[in-house]
């Protein structure tokens, strides 16, 4: 017997906390545990929570609970929830820190064997569509490839990642030049050497900061804009609905988004340069006394054109790294709002640091090649 | 309706990353029939569903589309039986950087060689059947929940396909809406010969339209009772099967009441 006295609402602070497992222990090892509810006084969903806890102890174990003295709405409450509380158990899970290091291993060689294959099949759509393209005039009507790249999708693409970026791209790199010039001329002046600071400039930048300053800037604003737009589609089922018509989403999503990226970074930086040198000659000529002509011709001088070749081929491989991870990770990510915010961290993230390390590649290329 | 099978599913197995939905699916569903996926909530009929028309490859099991088998082809033969497809997703599923309209041609304008005026007249065609032409300019995202539903019906419809997959097209359609859905349905079957699968909660029109369907169990995991809705309702003597076609609750011992 069960007896049940006074106010249960937990919106009171009435109703303890594990009450159930208290008041399981407290009837011991009655078969049939029977409630008598006749001195209740108020009651909320607190004690129906309780006490359908209370059964589903007592049914696991065989037992019975008879509710039968229970006024009848709240009888007729606790007979909706069914006791299935059991098969929402959470899974037990033990962090072991091995395990933990052996699966991130395996899951980044997963996801760089799965980059590479997304660039393999890109690449294959590439060249198919321009195989298309030039034969697709000659095909019968009705036979032509359906799921080609479309030129509008690839327009927009190109639209969101390089005019839309000049402004941001334009202020970090103006700013980067000034900070150069000024703590290099800090330094410089202590040998005397202040005309030079147009070399450390230059070289620097073109070698260097404009190309991976504007990787990032464009690691946060495009990839993680590609990540969260193919997040949402997925959640959405866009992506099923494209795939049900036998439209590859590689090739209309993945493509246009990384094409995109692959053909506007380079004049990115080009534009980066020109424009981190305008922001160093600003300073070099407005607080160092350098003339103008000279800081200029000093530029031309000292920074080869096979720089900026080189500049704007690892570029445009970071742009690579940058379309085909954020795709990747927005494509796979889950079908939930919380998913479409962790793919755009991911893929900002992961871009980041892969432009790092594509960076050392091409260092190591550098002074091998002897640029 | 012929005695032909449109798609016929064999000892199906459906599940995601190792999680079985639904195991042991057969169906055969006959040209020209309206076949009805039933179940309650969480059983798995969107799961079918995706498991029919390719979205999802099964773990087990076959499906075949005229007699053909639809995974074990390229995925050429694949895209080619897809074609023959039009499918409504339960959340609509337009894509959201088109407006209705493009959402509607889109398909039309990759898979035929229709001039631009022909596509939009068309367009507006499939628009009109579901009521839908004032909201032709708009985004998905100005839509209402309803209207979404029909915009989706629309691009399913965009292709004239053999077979139509509804996943609860009456959802969050008024009364009115949804009995011209239903003649809709009826019309489409009537006129064109189209197949129609759908998944649906919606008792009264199941038994008005459905003429054959499939009982999905979510406990079970796996197909219970087959038949046609009405039949089942008037016929079927498993107590879950019962309790979903009359609306009623199950007591823990099985019994409708
Ligand atoms: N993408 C997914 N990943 C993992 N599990 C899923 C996924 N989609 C559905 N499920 C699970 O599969 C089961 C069946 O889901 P499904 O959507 O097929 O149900 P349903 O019968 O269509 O239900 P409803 O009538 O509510 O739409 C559910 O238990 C659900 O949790
Ligand atoms: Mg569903």
């Amino acid at each position: 017997m069960l007896v049940l006295e006074g106010d249960w609402r937990g919106r009171d602070g009435l109703v303890p906390t594990a009450q159930a497992s208290a008041i399981a222990r407290a009837v011991g090892d009655m078969r049939q545990v029977r409630i008598d509810a006749l001195a209740l006084g108020n009651w909320d969903s607190l004690l129906i929570t309780v006490l359908w806890q209370l059964r589903t102890r007592l049914l696991a174990d065989g037992r019975t609970l008879d509710e039968a003295g229970l006024p009848p709405p709240m009888h007729r409450l606790l007979a909706l929830a069914a006791n299935e509380a059991a098969a929402f158990a959470p899974r037990p899970r033990r962090w072991n820190p091995l395990a933990a290091l052996g699966g991130a291993t395996l899951s980044a060689l997963a996801a760089i064997g799965a980059v590479t294959e997304l660039l393999g099949s890109l690449l294959g759509s590439l060249l198919g569509g321009l195989w298309g393209g030039l034969w697709g005039g000659l095909l019968p009507r009705g036979r032509r490839p359906g799921a080609r790249m479309q030129n509008g999708d690839l327009l927009d693409a190109v639209q969101r990642a390089g005019p839309s970026a000049l402004p941001i791209v334009g202020v970090v790199n103006l700013l980067m030049g000034a900070i150069l010039a000024f703590i290099g001329a800090a330094q410089l002046r202590r040998f005397g050497a202040q005309s030079f600071v147009s070399e450390l400039v230059g070289l620097s930048l073109v070698s260097e900061l404009a190309a991976v300053m504007t990787a990032i800037v464009l690691a946060g604003r495009t990839g993680g804009a590609n990540a969260a737009r193919l997040a949402t589609m997925q959640g959405n089922e866009e992506i099923d609905a494209l795939r049900v018509l036998g439209i590859s989403e590689r090739v209309t999503l993945v493509l246009p988004m990384t094409l995109s990226l692959v053909l506007t970074m380079p004049l990115l930086y080009l534009y980066a340069c020109l424009i981190g040198m305008v922001g160093g000659g600003l300073v070099a000529v407005g607080m160092l006394g350098i003339p103008p002509v000279a800081f200029a011709s000093a530029l031309v001088r000292v920074v080869p054109l096979s720089q900026f070749a080189f500049g704007a081929v690892k570029s445009a491989a970071f742009a690579l790294l940058i379309g085909l991870v954020s795709c990747h990770i927005g494509l796979g990510a889950g079908r939930s709002a919380a998913a479409v915010g962790e793919a755009a961290t991911r893929a900002v993230v992961a871009g980041i640091v892969g432009i790092i390390a594509v960076d050392a590649v091409f260092a190591v290329l550098a002074d091998a090649l002897g640029l | 309706m012929s005695d032909a099978v449109k798609i016929e599913a064999n000892g199906l197995t459906l599940g995601y990353g190792g999680v079985t939905v639904q195991r042991n699916v057969s169906l055969r569903i006959r040209t020209g029939s309206i076949f009805a996926l039933m179940g309650g909530s969480g059983s798995g009929k969107s799961t079918v569903l995706k498991g029919l028309v390719g979205l999802l490859r099964p773990e087990a099991g076959t499906v075949r589309v005229d007699g053909e088998a639809y995974w074990p082809g390229t995925s050429a033969q694949r895209t080619a039986l897809n074609r023959r497809f039009g499918v409504l997703f339960q959340s609509g599923a337009l894509w959201s950087s088109l407006t209705v309209a493009q959402n509607v041609a889109l398909p039309l304008r990759l898979f035929t060689r229709r001039r631009a005026a022909a596509i939009a007249d068309l367009v507006r065609f499939k628009l009109a059947l579901v009521g839908m032409e004032d909201a032709a300019d708009r985004m998905p995202s100005e839509l209402s929940g309803g209207m979404r539903k029909r915009a989706g019906i629309a691009r399913a419809l965009a292709l004239d396909p053999d077979v139509l997959f509804f996943d609860e097209p009456s959802a969050g359609l008024d009364p009115v809406t949804s009995r011209r859905l239903d003649d809709l349905i009826l019309e489409l079957r009537e006129g064109l010969g189209t197949t129609i699968v759908l998944v649906s909660h919606e008792l009264p029109s199941l038994f008005a339209i459905a003429d054959d369907g499939a009982f999905l169990d979510g406990d079970t995991r796996t197909v219970i009772a087959t038949g046609a809705p009405s039949a089942l309702r008037d016929g079927s003597t498993d107590p879950t099967v019962r309790a979903f076609m009359h609306r009623e609750r199950i007591d823990a011992d099985g019994r409708a009441g």
